[in-house]
């Protein structure tokens, strides 16, 4: 019973969050941009804004250079969750990719790192008073909600095993549309409710941020205003001005 | 972290902390609220000369217009996570200690109603995720806090996500202005533009007497006569300049050096009555329409007069425009000579005329000055120079050395694309924002007054008309005489000796 309505219920955050976040993209790609605003020094050229988003997107640049603890926080947070991710890959393959294997010792330590990064974010949340003025319950609640993931998941790991053959299983499963019976295990169907709620309210939060970095045109933008016409489709709509000065004007 | 050697003999002396976060005191900018534009300002801009009835309705429709037609309004409400990066960055902040000085909490006074009405959590979940209603006194406080953001984008600097609460600034004044609640120094100047061809209001015929007065003055000082052409055509080159250059000080020497520069290049060059204005405030109030009418009448000119070349003067908003927008709202300019970039700095110019020895410069006219450089806003991070990333701020500090024996930089990071604003840009340039520009321009001062310790930095120059009013107002405040700052080309028009030049070696130069 419980199985079948945790089955329902990932295939439906799966839906949201592809759907959803799939549709968020595809607006941010229409919506023009009426004008040229990188900020510089920008790059002049494609290959230079490819390399500056690669240096955003894996070292955080600009992080690095405003504020020191946020970054340290971010990049704990980040990369400790992007080896989490990796291993979890075990659970939806068989057999297991060799590179995911390589990474299963890091990636369990990961959880640890994580969920510092994401604690010292929070105690930044309360105890900084400029983060806390701007932080709404929102905000709490979203540190929070990963958090509980990260600790639900370490407990399984180092505290109350869960019979995680079976959990593969009930993965596998739904990827070929069968549905095998979930362990009774409180921390595993407390982490995947969790998990299922993070994908669910991604497209409609601040998770955004994530895809929407590459839609940014303060940096994704070419600085070459001057060599190449920018014209966004409304704009060039506008009824045309007069070549020559109107005569009332003239001196 | 003991201030022990703090300001003893032996050490420099510590003036501050240019980046000191001052404890946060909400509400104390609460009553800084610029005037408002009467309906002869707002009108023959386009917009409703008062408050309209249905503003409610009319400011949401417009938030969501915007979100439709500009990609940057629409992703910088969705991406912020509300790290807290950008908190210490705005010099309003640092200024004033007020937190709707803070970017993040700038951007949320109109992203709270964004939320509200055009996202699920917003619409279904207002208090979870911060979101109001829109009521007259969020529209209120959206003029006053929107008119304490010089649009300088050091937040956007900052940002992880690239977001330019400049963007949302603009926004915000736009969506003001739809619904008839425009600011009186900016929309006024913008018609007063739309009528005259400057924001001075200055006709053909008192230009044309000004510049006069000008070639006079160069004649006495030079005992040649270099020209300040007006109307000439077929000229090759077009200068567009702020039309402060013809009244203000220290911007007149900076057009002198400009004539100077012309003259030593034996380039032919004239001024427009028509488009006599490289300032854009179109840009400051956001709306694309009326920085493209004012842009326009660049174009006009340029075709008018037969030029080959356009060149903007020392102006920091004009020269995003120029630099960044031109192309795009007055473009294409396939009819100029392609040779040349379009348009193109006076630095550039004069950089390039350093380049080839064109000019012959005698440095030690000006050793009575140790110079220090500021960076403007606008043309630090909203625009560029020459054919090298970061040009806009190599380019000026080579022209300073090449004209100055004693240059000095302020801290690394007060300058280049980590300035600070002046603290009059973005619109705000007026006396009933003295107390803002006066908090405002603290950080700039207090790294100033670190230079000047260290250094015995006397001046300071700027490439913007707006920096130069601004400072020349607000550095007595902060110790020094409202002539320490000046125009790069002011020191350009000091050290260069045109051929045949006599001096009669009585050289004021205020």
């Amino acid at each position: 019973m419980l199985s079948t309505l945790y089955a329902v219920l990932f295939y439906v955050a799966t839906i949201l969050l592809i759907v959803g976040t799939g549709m968020k993209v595809l607006k941010y790609a229409k919506t023009p941009a009426p004008l040229k605003i990188p900020v510089s020094p920008a790059p002049r050229t494609k290959k230079g804004v490819v390399l500056r988003m690669g240096r955003e997107v894996t070292l955080f640049q600009s992080l690095f250079k405003s504020n020191r603890w946020i970054w340290i926080f971010a990049i704990l947070f980040h990369y400790g969750m992007l080896l989490v991710l990796l291993r979890h890959l075990r659970y939806f393959t068989q057999p297991v990719w060799w590179w995911v294997e390589l990474v299963q010792p890091f990636g369990v330590y990961a959880g640890f790192i994580m969920v510092a990064g994401l604690a010292g974010l929070l105690f930044r949340r309360i105890f900084v008073n400029r983060i806390r003025y701007i932080s709404s319950p929102s905000d709490y609640l979203m540190l929070l909600l990963i958090i509980g993931i990260g600790v639900t998941g370490l407990g399984m790991k180092f505290l109350m095993p869960v019979d995680i053959l079976a959990v593969k299983t009930f993965f596998l499963g739904l990827m070929r549309f069968e549905i095998n019976p979930l362990p009774m295990h409180f921390g595993l169907l407390l982490h995947l409710g969790l998990v299922a709620i993070l994908m669910i309210i991604f497209p409609i939060s601040k998770l955004m941020h994530a895809p929407g970095l590459f839609f940014a045109p303060s940096r994704t933008q070419v600085d070459n205003a001057r060599e190449f016409r920018h014209l966004s489709a409304w704009a060039a709509q506008l009824p045309p001005l007069p070549e020559a000065i109107p005569d009332a004007e003239e001196k | 972290m003991a201030p022990l050697d703090k300001n003893t003999d032996e050490a420099p002396k510590i003036v501050g902390d240019p980046f000191k976060i001052p404890d946060m005191e909400c509400g104390a900018m609460a009553d800084t609220h610029t005037f408002e534009a009467a309906p002869e300002h707002n009108e023959p801009l386009g917009f409703p000369g008062e408050l309209v009835d249905n503003w409610k309705e009319v400011a949401i429709a417009k938030m969501g217009e915007l979100a439709e037609k500009n990609r940057a309004f629409k992703v910088y409400l969705d991406t912020c996570v509300k790290c807290g990066a950008c908190t210490d960055k705005c010099h309003y902040f640092l200024g004033s200690g007020d937190p709707k000085n803070m970017p993040v909490a700038r951007q949320d006074l109109l992203r709270s109603v964004y939320r509200r009405y055009y996202t699920f959590a917003g619409r279904n979940f207002p208090w979870l995720v911060g979101a109001r209603d829109l009521t007259k006194e969020v529209l209120d406080e959206w003029y006053t806090y929107y008119h304490q953001c010089s649009q300088c984008r050091r937040c956007s600097v900052a940002c992880p996500y690239g977001i330019d609460t400049a963007e949302i600034s603009m926004a915000a004044r736009e969506i003001l202005d739809s619904v008839g609640v425009g600011q009186k120094y900016c929309n006024e100047i913008i018609a007063k533009l739309k009528k005259t061809g400057n924001n001075l209001g200055l006709n053909p015929k008192a230009l044309r007497a000004t510049l006069e007065d000008l070639e006079e003055d160069l004649e006495d000082e030079t005992g040649i006569a270099v020209k300040l052409p007006l109307d000439v055509k077929g000229a090759d080159i077009l200068l567009i300049t702020p039309s402060a250059d013809f009244f203000a000080e220290p911007h007149i020497d900076g057009l002198l050096g400009y004539a100077k520069v012309f003259h030593a290049a034996g380039v032919s060059w004239t001024i427009s009555s028509y488009a006599s204005e490289a300032a854009n405030f179109g840009m400051f109030i956001g709306s694309y329409e009326n920085m493209r009418e004012v842009s326009w009448r660049i174009r006009q000119a340029a075709k008018d007069l037969g030029v080959k070349r356009i060149i903007f003067g020392e102006c920091g908003h004009a020269w995003r425009v120029g630099y960044s927008f031109l192309n795009t709202l007055a473009g294409p300019f396939d009819f100029l000579d392609q040779n040349y970039p379009i348009p193109q700095h006076i630095m550039e110019f004069t950089s390039d005329a350093l380049d080839e020895g064109i000019l012959k410069i005698d440095k030690s006219r000006n050793d009575e000055f140790r110079m220090t450089y500021h960076d403007s806003c606008n043309v630090a991070r909203g625009s560029a120079m020459g054919r090298k990333e970061g040009g806009q701020f190599d380019l000026p500090r080579k022209v300073l050395k090449a004209v100055c024996n004693h240059f000095y930089d302020m801290e690394q990071d007060t300058i280049r694309e980590n300035t600070f604003c002046c603290g009059g840009g973005g619109g705000l340039l007026t006396d009933d924002l003295m107390d803002l520009r006066i908090k405002g321009a603290k950080p700039r001062m207090t790294a100033l007054q670190q230079v000047s310790e260290d250094h015995g930095v006397t001046h300071m120059a700027a490439i913007c008309a707006i920096c130069k009013t601004q400072f020349s107002k607000v550095m007595p405040k902060y110790g020094y005489e409202m002539d320490s700052i000046m125009s790069v080309h002011q020191l350009v028009a000091n050290a260069v000796i045109l051929d045949g030049q006599v001096d009669d070696d009585d050289e004021d130069d205020d």
